[in-house]
Parts: C-alpha cells; sequence; structure tokens
C-alpha cells in the first residue's frame, strides 16, 4: 500500500486544459455571493427590526421564517425554491435561483444576528433618541441600526463567508459554480485528488478576499473605529 | 390645537396673563407600577425661568416625577400641564412636546458612534430640518456654552464623565427647549467633574432657563434653586427657597439633610 501512495505522480495539467472553466466557476462563485450579501443584509436586518418592534402578526410571520430557514438544510431550501417554481410554472434561470435561494437563506441567520446587536443597544439611547423628538423611524436609522451593524460586524462577516463556501452546492441545480466545475474536471481527468486540493485553495483565498474586502468596507463605513482603532 | 381650551381649567389658564401661566404644573399627580404607588397626588408649579430641585431619598419618587414631565412616565391620576400641553387623558404627541422640554440624563446616554458635533446637531438636522451650514454654527454656539468649543470632532469615548455630560447638556440646548430636565446629572462623577457640571447649570439658570433638576448636590440646591422640593414616600414633604434646608419643619427633612452633611 505504502509503495502504491509513493509511487502515485501528481498531475496538475488540467490547470492549462481546463483553466476558462476554472475561471468562470470562480465568477459564478463570487457573483452569486457578492449578488446576495446586500439584498441578504436588508432583508435581515428588516426582519430584526419586525421581530422586535413589529406587530404581533410581523413577530410570528418572521419567527416562522427564521426558524424554518434555520432548521432545514440549504440545499433542500434550494431544491424546493428550484423546482417549486418550476411547479408554478415561474421559469428562473440556476443563476436568479440560486440568489434568491441564497438571499432568504442568509436573512434568516442575518436576522438573528441583527437582532442581537440591537438588543445589545442600551436602552438609555433608545430613551436619549425619543427624548430628541426624533422618529422611531429615524432612531433607527440614525441611532440603532448603526449601532447594532457596528456591534455585531465580525458575526456578519462570516456569516457572508460561510454563505460564499456554502454555494458550493449550487451546481446541483445546474448552476455551474466552482465546486461543479472540479466535479466536471475531476469526472474527465480522474485527478480527483489533485483537482479538489487546487479548489480548496481557491475556496480558501477566496474566503480571505472576501473577509478583508468586508473589514474594509468596515473601515469605510464605521469612521469612529478609522480615527480611534475601536475594536469590531 | 390647543388642547388646554379643551380642559375644564381652560377659563382659568386662558385668565391668566401669558408670564403668569406656570411652564409645568402637577394637579393632584399620581403614578403606580403595577402594586407599588410612587406618586401619591403632586402639586407643583414651575414658572418660566424658574428652577426647581427635586430633593429627596432614593425611591421617594424625584425621578418619577420629573419622567412624567417629558412623558418618558405617563401619569394614572391628576392633571399634569407642560407648555401648554395637557399629559393627562387622551392621546399625547410626545415627539412635539419634546421639542420643548430637554432631559439630561444620569448616564449621559450620548452616542457613541457620533462625534460631539454630530451628537449635539442629529436632532436639529432631522427634526427641525436645519442645513448643514445652520447645524455647524449651532454646533459652535451650544457647544461655547458649555465650554467645549474644541471638542466638536472628538468622539465621548474620548471625553471624561463631566466633559460628556457637559455634552449631552449642550445636545439638549441645540433644540432651544423651554424647560430642561435634569435627573441626577452628577450622580456618576467624582466631586471635581461634578463642580464643572454644576457650574454650566449655574450659569444656564443665571442665564434665565427654566429647570427641574433631580439632585443629591445640596449645596447646589440650595444656592441655585428658586424652589427645592423635598419629595418622601410619593409626596412633597416640604417645598420652599433655598434656606428651607438651613431650617427643616418635618423630622423626615432634618433627618435627610443631616444624614446629607
Amino acid at each position: 500500500m505504502r509503495g502504491c501512495a509513493l509511487s502515485y505522480e501528481f498531475d496538475f495539467s488540467f490547470l492549462n486544459d481546463y483553466m476558462p472553466e476554472l475561471w468562470h466557476g470562480i465568477w459564478l462563485t463570487l457573483g452569486m455571493t457578492i449578488v446576495s450579501i446586500v439584498p441578504g443584509f436588508a432583508l435581515g436586518t428588516s426582519c430584526a427590526i419586525g421581530r422586535l418592534y413589529g406587530p404581533p402578526w410581523v413577530q410570528r410571520i418572521v419567527t416562522i421564517y427564521v426558524e424554518g430557514i434555520r432548521n432545514t438544510p440549504l440545499i433542500i431550501q434550494v431544491f424546493w425554491l428550484f423546482f417549486g417554481l418550476a411547479v408554478l410554472q415561474v421559469r428562473v434561470g440556476p443563476f436568479p435561483a440560486a440568489v434568491i435561494a441564497l438571499v432568504i437563506n442568509v436573512g434568516a441567520y442575518t436576522a438573528e444576528i441583527m437582532r442581537a446587536g440591537f438588543l445589545s443597544i442600551p436602552k438609555g439611547q433608545l430613551e436619549a433618541a425619543a427624548c430628541l423628538a426624533l422618529k422611531p423611524s429615524q432612531s433607527l436609522w440614525s441611532v440603532q441600526i448603526p449601532q447594532a451593524v457596528e456591534r455585531v460586524y465580525p458575526a456578519l462577516v462570516s456569516q457572508f463567508v460561510l454563505m460564499m463556501l456554502a454555494t458550493s452546492i449550487m451546481s446541483q441545480i445546474s448552476a455551474e459554480e466552482l465546486t461543479g466545475v472540479a466535479y466536471m474536471i475531476q469526472s474527465f481527468t480522474f485527478r480527483g485528488f489533485e483537482v479538489y486540493l487546487v479548489i480548496a485553495v481557491i475556496y480558501f483565498v477566496m474566503a480571505c478576499l472576501l473577509r478583508l474586502t468586508l473589514l474594509g468596507v468596515a473601515q469605510v463605513s464605521f469612521p469612529r473605529r478609522r480615527r480611534l482603532g475601536t475594536p469590531l | 390645537m390647543n388642547i388646554a381650551a379643551t380642559t375644564p381649567r381652560a377659563t382659568e389658564i386662558q385668565s391668566m396673563t401669558r408670564s403668569d401661566t406656570p411652564l409645568v404644573r402637577f394637579h393632584g399627580v399620581r403614578k403606580s407600577f403595577g402594586e407599588l404607588e410612587v406618586l401619591k397626588g403632586i402639586d407643583l408649579e414651575v414658572a418660566s425661568g424658574e428652577v426647581v430641585a427635586l430633593i429627596g431619598r432614593s425611591g421617594s419618587g424625584k425621578s418619577t416625577a420629573l419622567r412624567c414631565v417629558n412623558g418618558l412616565e405617563r401619569i394614572n391620576a391628576g392633571e399634569l400641564t407642560v407648555c401648554g400641553r395637557a399629559l393627562h387623558g387622551g392621546k399625547v404627541d410626545l415627539r412635539d412636546l419634546r421639542q420643548d422640554v430637554g432631559i439630561v440624563f444620569q448616564s449621559y446616554n450620548l452616542f457613541p458612534h457620533l462625534t460631539v458635533e454630530q451628537n449635539v446637531t442629529l436632532a436639529p438636522r432631522k427634526v427641525h430640518k436645519i442645513g448643514a451650514a445652520e447645524a455647524r454654527d449651532l454646533a459652535e454656539q451650544v457647544l461655547a456654552q458649555v465650554g467645549l468649543s474644541e471638542k466638536a470632532k472628538n468622539y465621548p469615548e474620548q471625553l471624561s464623565g463631566g466633559q460628556q455630560q457637559r455634552v449631552a447638556i449642550a445636545r439638549s440646548l441645540a433644540m432651544r427647549p423651554k424647560l430642561i430636565l435634569f435627573d441626577e446629572v452628577t450622580s456618576a462623577l467624582d466631586p471635581e467633574l461634578t463642580g464643572e457640571v454644576l457650574r454650566v447649570i449655574a450659569k444656564l439658570a443665571a442665564e434665565g432657563m427654566t429647570m427641574m433638576l433631580v439632585t443629591h448636590e445640596m449645596a447646589f440646591a440650595r444656592s441655585v434653586a428658586d424652589q427645592v422640593v423635598f419629595m418622601h414616600q410619593g409626596r412633597i414633604w416640604e417645598s420652599g427657597k433655598g434656606d428651607m434646608l438651613d431650617d427643616p419643619q418635618t423630622p423626615e427633612l432634618r433627618q435627610f439633610v443631616g444624614n446629607g452633611l
């Protein structure tokens, strides 16, 4: 057995032969991630606000949505959406379907993270805003959302990185992202070990880049952090 | 809408000349938290330009009385009129009321993500819709009033407690209120910082600002307040000019003042 392992010769020639496919996979993975972040964040924040401050029926709906999503596998949600829409005669391509599924999925997790952020703001802040005659919406925009985001930013970054890694199942609905491309290459070359090694490195690099980018966004969005180096 | 005109006391209020109308008028005000009645019938009037100090033990109801004035607490019975608005019965437009009534808290409650200047101008910009240039002038003016012009671009965490509290006072002043409430604003500060905050409040008093203060600073109450109100067990036990502290009429106030010295 040992002799066998040692005699294995690595072959990375697929890197040359399948470069366009690999790039295509990378762009698709990055694309569906980046397109999903902003709407996912907006959906999650709205849901957090609804669950905290909305009327009882809104709170109930948001709770059902959040718990439903957080307690079922992403791939089932994706299938359900993709094939469910087909049953309803709604024709949606794999990429939009993947994005919709990601937004719905990450929105539920973001809702819980942001809810924790809102709850961590001292009551005195809300009292001060109300006593300055700010409307509830003005208090939300100017006082609560900025502070909540700042407090939970690292958790949000982790969630979005996780979401990017989770896109690796999207080839199941024929959105040929990076993992889908890897599967295709290894089925042609039978070089599964090398292919998945390379793919893992690519994911790793993309995750680091996404993290760095989101931390850069924080530097721009939180002037206090930029000025004082306040830890996130 | 003139709320006063719809109350039974309309004729009484209208018969008075404007300057005689108290800015704040408590009449038999009661307030309970569940089973616990914390205000058991308060009668109190605050005239325009007057400084009223509420003193008393913890739990005597003084902070609750203060918080009723800007609608942070809703009264259960009696009548409370603030800046011409009835806060008893019916719906009260709190945002409208709070444009006239500022409040400064014990814990400052500055917005930590905003600079001093942004803290001070947030409400005038959002509520009074003033422009950026006007906001800058306003910030300069009110920060000068509390002696912190040079801190406009700093964040609250870069300031001492006393400076933060002065910014909170400036933030209140920026709304041009008719009345400012001070809720134990020096309780979290050491004696030196307490002094710098009290000097700012005394200056505002001298400039004619109407103020209600809940305070434990007896010397300050005696020297600055036009009216000192000693509360005990949810009632006004004794009230009068500052010198009443030198000659308590009730054993409770005698004991309270005695313990404080």
